[in-house]
């Protein structure tokens, strides 16, 4: 599915074009390869969402539970310093 | 994510032992470790060994930190080995010979999956149901591909502080990231490929 050399050169910058980090070259190159491939369209799409997803995502748990919190400070020593 | 300005921390006060100072560095840093450690794991009484082991360790290491790296990427450094330790541990013996840590040659990470289920709603996207997929994507990525992708993609850490809390090339850092992306998509698109299957058998 993923066969010509154009297919498997996206795939080696697929992280960096969807970073944004690609020079404006590259990008070009690879804008005009995925309007001709649909597999590579789908493919850079969906990767970009894949990443989106976890960006979205990444905060959590956003906080320490309480009593595994409480654990830490007493295993460390420092229970005088846990705060409410 | 560490929030990129945490409150100032005094080297020289942690070093020379200055407990209300460790007390500080613990407040500030043990959500991203613990975060860390949920995810690399994936059980709670692991996590929680991890979370504590990290802080003494730093504790029992601190003096000897040469600032060759932030305060922040000396700390997921010396979690991520621990959590690497435990992985090991964890292993069967017979698999203990396992170099998958080293080698990375040899896979295909080339797609097999087009389906495009970008159109999926939100809401249906970032279910619970769909966040716990997420997690459990996670944990079916190989180690050395699931701490790459968890400091880089979940913690933010940049590519050089990566390739510093991992003692890896920053090539390296990226060929793994790219791997991890691509294994993750493959998995994603299989769930909620099946999601839009089921949408599109409602209408």
């Amino acid at each position: 599915m993923i066969e010509s050399a154009e297919c498997k050169s996206l795939l080696e910058s697929l992280s960096d074009y969807v970073d944004g980090t690609l020079s404006e070259e590259l990008c070009e190159e690879i804008q005009r390869h995925i309007d001709e491939c649909q597999n590579c369209h789908i493919v850079v799409d969906t990767m970009r969402k894949t990443v989106y997803l976890y960006h979205a995502t990444a905060n959590e748990p956003a906080d320490v539970p309480p009593n595994v919190r409480d654990r830490l400070f007493r295993s460390l020593n420092l229970e005088n310093y846990l705060k409410y | 994510m560490i929030e990129k300005t945490p409150p100032e921390l005094s080297l020289d006060a942690l070093k020379s032992g200055d407990r209300d100072e460790f007390a500080r560095l613990v407040d500030v840093y043990s959500v991203p470790i613990y975060r860390l450690a949920i995810k690399m794991l994936g059980d709670q009484q692991d996590a929680e060994d991890m979370l504590q082991n990290t802080f003494l360790n730093a504790f029992k290491h601190i003096r000897s930190f040469e600032e060759r790296s932030s305060l922040a990427t000396w700390l997921y450094r010396i979690a991520a080995n621990e959590a690497l330790m435990m992985i090991r541990k964890q292993r069967p013996e017979t698999t203990l010979t396992d170099t998958s840590l080293e080698d990375d040659e040899g896979e295909d990470y080339s797609p097999v999956q087009f389906v495009d289920w970008c159109c999926l709603p939100e809401d249906e996207l970032l279910s619970s149901e769909s966040r716990s997929r997420l997690d459990q994507a996670i944990q079916r990525l190989p180690e050395r591909l699931r701490i790459v992708f968890i400091l880089r993609d979940l913690e933010g850490l940049s590519i050089e502080e990566t390739s510093q809390a991992l003692d890896l090339s920053q090539t390296a850092v990226k060929t793994r990231l790219l791997r991890a992306r691509l294994n993750l998509r493959e998995q994603l698109s299989s769930y909620y490929g099946e999601r839009l299957q089921d949408r599109s058998k409602q209408k």
